[in-house]
């Protein structure tokens, strides 16, 4: 890849993920559903303390263990129907979200998908969320997102996110990373 | 103490009715970490978390943190998690194995029975005048092994913990037995998990001791459908003909909602969005009929066990304690259990069914939390305080010798199934809670 070409990748990666964090502040829930594949994974592992040479058990198992999230197109849907119902009192009245997406990185082509190859990117986020009178959480990590091509576009095929938490500080995550 | 004077005029349930002060005040939040979590039996852990001679997992216990491990002998131990010397946290990873625990500050060293092995500089600056073998860890009065989980009380006068539980282990039981019948069988899945919540502990604790009551706040997920057939949160076709009972074992504290059904009911559908897991339950249900016999029937729903314990017996199979951290927060740690044999194909679905559910991204709890959260907040104004809460709902309506179709279950049991809901279960919590922190010993709650 030349590095005009390169740079013409990157500028799309980030110009997509700008436009799903916009969808996701905007409440544009069921747009955001349209950016995922149909078999899109959304995993979110919980993280533990132990000694530095032991990071094999740091992280909860994906398809084994309990995480945050280990989600598929299916419950992410609902997820996002169970907010429109308007009677979802963790998130009525809806919170206000800020989602800040930095430190993209385009880490090439990822294992061959099912439609062909996919990217692997790799940001950083700080997503802020305030809601009622004072009520404010700010969640900070990482994400590892496969992104597919399909019709000339991206869309996303898996991403895991990674918090930069053991005990959640928050108490609820009725919001998306 | 003062403070326990008013109590009398705080906790009434033969009114049923009970201040907001209990929720919210210093004081007595102080207390109840002495008349309370110092006395009573709490759950520690699974036993499948420390299979190892070696393995550990870092608890707590109340406000405190404990280290629950498997010596080398493989005896299970729960230490408190203080070095004897100066007090620094001797294990401050989560969980896995080690042959001791070592002090980061001066180097005392503990092996996994608790024993004081290591003191650098022992012989030159000690001479003979430290004797190790009064300064171990510092170990719980009593702990208990029942089914493979664990459980500890620091009150060497505490009864045994099958007193403790008295009656109530026929509930208890329909968390920790095999879905086919047999006696015990379970493991906990991989990763607790752990969060914060801004509530008193006591909120939690009693919603779970069991509120049919809130139906409203998890209208949302019923429209959207979780449960393992599709719809609603659960399988709702072996619950419609139930009988729905508030058990409560108010001299004890402990309490669960539980569903008897008929007699002559037929095996329901269940978990029907996987035809495997569907097939493996009917041929439990199957098999636990053959083994029970009449009680087979019987199932368990929400609960606590006091103080601050919360079983779920099924859908989802899971296990909460709400520490206190302070009066205006709990850290909840859950817990979620399948039998240890049960086929790879069962247990993954059960884990995604548990997670949509249960916890901070569970769709279910989600609105509990925001209930709790904000229920404890107008708790605390001064105007608020000034104004009980009722618990009024149900009162005279329970019965010592309830009985089914011949079918005997034990506890204070108010059949609820046209009622909808009372508030039994909370009345005996709160009986409970309040003989503990009147007592001045364990002679005073037998």
């Amino acid at each position: 890849m030349s590095d005009v070409e390169r740079l013409l990748l990157r500028q799309e990666v980030e110009e997509f993920l700008y436009r799903e964090a916009e969808l996701l502040d905007e409440r544009r829930y069921e747009e955001w559903l349209e950016l995922l594949t149909d078999d899109v994974r959304y995993f979110m592992p919980m993280r533990r303390n132990v000694p530095h040479d032991e990071t094999e058990r740091e992280f909860t198992r994906e398809g084994v263990d309990v995480s945050w999230f280990d989600e598929g197109k299916d419950t992410l849907t609902r997820r996002v129907r169970q907010i429109l119902t308007g009677i979802h009192w963790a998130e009525e009245p809806p919170s206000r979200i800020c989602h800040m997406i930095s430190n993209v990185q385009v880490l090439g082509a990822g294992p061959p998908g099912p439609s062909g190859t996919e990217i692997a990117v790799k940001s950083r986020f700080l997503v802020y969320r305030n809601r009622v009178e004072t009520e404010t959480d700010v969640l900070v990590g990482k994400r590892e997102d496969l992104l597919r091509r399909v019709n000339g576009g991206f869309k996303l095929a898996r991403r895991r996110i990674v918090l930069d938490q053991s005990v959640l500080l928050a108490k609820n995550l009725t919001f998306f990373f | 103490m003062a403070l326990m004077k008013h109590l009398n005029g705080l906790v009434d349930v033969d009114r049923g009715i009970i201040s907001r002060e209990i929720f919210v005040n210093e004081d007595i939040y102080r207390a109840e970490q002495e008349q309370v979590f110092a006395r009573a039996w709490l759950f520690i852990g699974h036993e499948s978390q420390i299979r190892n001679p070696g393995d550990y997992l870092v608890s707590s216990m109340g406000e405190e943190s404990v280290i629950l491990c498997r010596d080398r002998s493989g005896r299970v131990h729960v230490f408190l998690n203080s070095c004897r010397h100066r007090g620094m946290k001797v294990c401050r990873y989560d969980e896995g194995n080690t042959i001791e625990f070592q002090c980061p500050y001066h180097g005392w060293s503990y092996a996994t029975d608790g024993t004081l092995v290591g003191v650098p500089f022992a012989k030159d600056a000690y001479g003979a005048q430290l004797d190790r073998s009064q300064w171990g860890l510092i170990e719980v009065a009593r702990l208990e092994v029942y089914k493979s989980t664990v459980w500890a009380t620091w009150d060497r006068s505490a009864p045994s913990f099958l007193d403790y539980i008295g009656g109530y282990k026929v509930y208890l039981d329909l968390l920790l037995d095999a879905w086919d019948g047999r006696e015990g069988g379970t493991e906990a899945i991989g990763g607790i998990h752990k969060w914060l919540v801004p509530c008193n502990w006591k909120f939690p604790a009693e919603n779970f001791s069991g509120d049919r009551y809130h139906g409203v706040s998890h209208r949302s997920v019923d429209m959207v459908g979780i449960g393992p057939s599709g719809q609603s949160r659960r399988d709702m076709g072996e619950r419609n003909q139930a009988r729905w009972l508030d058990v409560s074992f108010p001299e004890l504290g402990h309490s669960m909602i539980a569903f008897l059904r008929p007699h002559d009911a037929p095996l329901a559908p269940a978990y029907q969005d996987a035809p495997v897991v569907a097939d493996y339950f009917r041929r439990c249900e199957e098999e636990r009929k053959r083994r029970r016999g009449d009680s087979w029937r019987l199932f368990g729903g929400p609960g606590t066990m006091f103080p601050n314990t919360s079983p779920l017996a099924r859908q989802p199979r899971t296990l909460a304690v709400w520490h206190p951290r302070g009066p205006h927060q709990t850290e909840v740690w859950r817990w979620y259990f399948v039998d240890a044999d049960a086929p790879p194909e069962v247990k993954d679905f059960l884990r995604h069914y548990y997670i949509r559910y249960s916890g901070p991204s569970g769709l279910t709890e989600q609105d509990d939390m925001e209930n709790w959260n904000y229920a404890h907040k107008a708790s605390r104004g001064t105007i608020a305080r000034q104004h009980p809460y009722n618990y009024e709902m149900g009162l005279g309506r329970s019965t010592r010798a309830f009985e089914d179709h011949g079918l005997t279950l034990p506890g204070a049991i108010t059949d609820v199934t046209v009622a909808n809901a009372s508030e039994h279960n909370q009345r005996g919590f709160y009986r409970r809670w309040r003989q503990f922190m009147e007592a001045s010993s364990w002679d005073e709650l037998r």
